[in-house]
């Protein structure tokens, strides 16, 4: 009896082996992750002052002129606030890593036709978002070998709760 | 028969839970008696009812048993939430018409036969899985909660926040999810020993994404098919998600469309600058996974007004990310002395545990709460400890002690105690 129950067990875990071998394009097709280190990111560059039209023509209407007061998410100041009574968290004084930024227009934006801009256009957009908070110049390149070296304010002001095992 | 002020086990009214028993000792006595009155039908008693469907639907009397409120971020209508009515709903499982919802950019319209996972990454094989394909694997199935870490926010602020037991605390809900060991399916893809974390991606418009740690998906992570025995639910992943036992809903990927297997964490949007936990010095904590012990009693409470004194049942809900609920008091007098509750038959790990309690209230302003412990021995702290050393701005795990005030006219309100 025993026997039967540890032999049911083992078979439980064995897997039918149904999954299908993927090519090296398809998954390209896929793949949209990003990495703090620039793994991920596409060919393609944008600076600030291209991304100030693209801003306006895709965003605005929902993050407000300059990345505030519009009805949603403020994306422009409260550097040096997050230790006060009234904190504001947004890309410039929270978001620890640049990479995210690209990634998550990449992934998300603009809310109501995600995936219609281009790989110049997020770049463009993300050096404006970077460009607004103080954190590059208004003419400086972001592509894919610089915009994991762009250092966020708030890159040290994070720890793990999670402690591998 | 014993009285029943005779058996009060704590403060304020508290009784003995097997008062329930008594009573139903006297009732059955009660049909002894012989009738004389001749007997009568009702008008849905007089004609033969309505024939079989294919599909059921609750009672029509019962349709304002809904989610609510259904909350959305300015212009827009699938970027927000909506809460599980708790104070309607008895037992553990919350039928799946009602499982709190939070979307970050709606409810994709999948065609299943077009939908494909795929696992890529730190793999020897990268592979894909159609629906069909996934259904052949051998399927584990178990009764668990699901909390969005957003769950109670209300409590943090610094009055009380008037609003139902849904509305306060219904970002929590259980279902048996049935699916597919991703251990399973990553053992066939060969994980790389590089690999540390995967990646999980959703197929909505916001392509969701959320970073989890290899050894969690290598014990207890699922990709679920199933909710409640039906295929998913739209609203809860169609036609397959990520399930992560008793973490922060967030990372159980709805819509579950690829995962990586990577050797760090991406660090995605909601990983970073959402998920996280800002403390009052200004430093944030990442990555805090498991939902903390906690309990809350669904009845009575706001909205279920108490209809005079006598005795009522005290009833609840209680779970902890790190297993089973061992323990559950309750408190008539504001927590000046504790009783235990009795728990429902089905104590399981990670899932709602369902507690009663029988409370005489005489009537007069009352403060009622529960307390819940867990395997562990984890304590469910007050509020007060909940917010120490937080951020007013840090509103993720929120698992302090809930104080219901019952007034003299039988309202009950939200308070801090």
């Amino acid at each position: 009896m025993l026997v039967t129950l540890v032999i049911s067990t083992a078979a439980a875990e064995e897997s039918p082996n149904l999954g299908q071998a993927l090519d090296a394009e398809t998954i390209a097709r896929v793949d949209y992750a990003v990495l703090p280190n620039g793994d991920g990111l596409p060919e393609g560059s944008g600076t600030a002052v291209s991304g100030a039209t693209v801003y306006r023509q895709n965003c605005m209407a929902c993050h407000g002129e300059g990345g505030k007061e519009g009805i949603n998410d403020r994306l422009v100041g409260g550097h040096d606030s997050l230790a006060s009574e009234r904190s504001v968290k947004t890309v410039g004084s929270f978001w620890p890593y640049a990479t995210t930024i690209f990634d998550y227009l990449r992934r998300a934006m603009p809310y109501q036709t995600p995936g219609t801009l281009s790989n110049d256009e997020l770049y463009a957009v993300t050096a404006y978002l970077l460009y607004i908070n103080g954190i590059i110049g208004e003419r400086d390149i972001i592509d894919a070998e610089s915009l994991p070296r762009v250092e966020m304010p708030n890159r040290e002001g994070f720890v793990w709760d999670y402690a591998p095992e | 028969m014993t009285d029943i002020d005779e058996l009060p086990v704590a403060g304020n009214g508290l009784l003995d839970r097997r008062i329930f028993l008594r009573a139903g000792v006297a009732v059955s006595a009660a049909f002894l008696t012989a009738k004389a009155t001749a007997v009568e039908r009702e008008k849905w008693m007089s004609i033969p009812g309505e024939g079989m469907s294919g599909s059921g639907a609750p009672s029509a009397h019962e349709s304002h048993i809904a989610r609510a409120p259904i909350r959305s971020q300015p212009g827009t209508t699938g970027s927000g939430a909506s809460w599980t009515p708790l104070q309607f709903l008895d037992g553990i499982i919350t039928p799946s018409r009602l499982h709190f919802e939070r979307h970050h950019s709606g409810i994709p319209d999948i065609d299943p036969d077009r939908h494909r996972l795929i696992i890529h990454g730190l793999v020897e094989r990268p592979l894909s899985f159609s629906l069909d394909t996934l259904a052949r694997y051998p399927t584990v199935s178990r009764i668990q909660f699901l909390e969005c870490s957003g769950n109670s926010r209300a409590s943090m602020a610094p009055e009380p926040v008037q609003g139902n037991c849904g509305q306060l605390h219904g970002l929590v809900s259980a279902s048996e999810w049935g699916g597919v060991p991703l251990s399973v399916l990553l053992d066939e893809a060969g994980i790389k020993p590089e690999g540390k974390w995967i990646l999980a991606d959703g197929a909505d418009a916001a392509i969701m994404s959320r970073s989890v740690p290899l050894d969690k998906v290598m014990d207890d992570a699922i990709v679920a098919l199933y909710q409640n025995g039906e295929r998913l639910r739209p609203s809860n992943g169609y036609p397959m998600r990520l399930f992560l036992p008793g973490w922060e809903g967030n990372m159980s990927v709805k819509w579950l469309r690829t995962i990586k297997v990577l050797d760090q964490p991406a660090m995605t949007r909601d990983e970073t600058s959402k998920y996280s936990d800002l403390q009052a010095d200004g430093v944030s904590t990442l990555f805090s996974f498991p939902m903390g012990v906690k309990s809350v009693i669904t009845s009575p409470s706001p909205e279920l007004t108490m209809s005079g004194p006598g005795i009522y049942q005290v009833s609840g809900i209680a779970w902890s990310g790190a297993g089973s609920i061992t323990r559950v008091e309750v408190s008539a007098d504001g927590g000046q002395s504790w009783a235990d509750a009795a728990l429902d038959e089905h104590v399981l790990s990670k899932s709602l545990t369902r507690f009663r309690s029988a409370w005489h209230w005489d009537g007069g302003a009352a403060i009622i709460m529960s307390r819940a412990t867990d395997e562990d021995g984890n304590i469910q702290p007050t509020r007060t400890v909940v917010l120490e050393g937080r951020s007013p701005a840090a509103w993720y795990h929120c698992n302090g002690i809930q104080a219901w005030q019952v007034g003299a006219d039988g309202e009950v309100a939200n308070v801090y105690a």
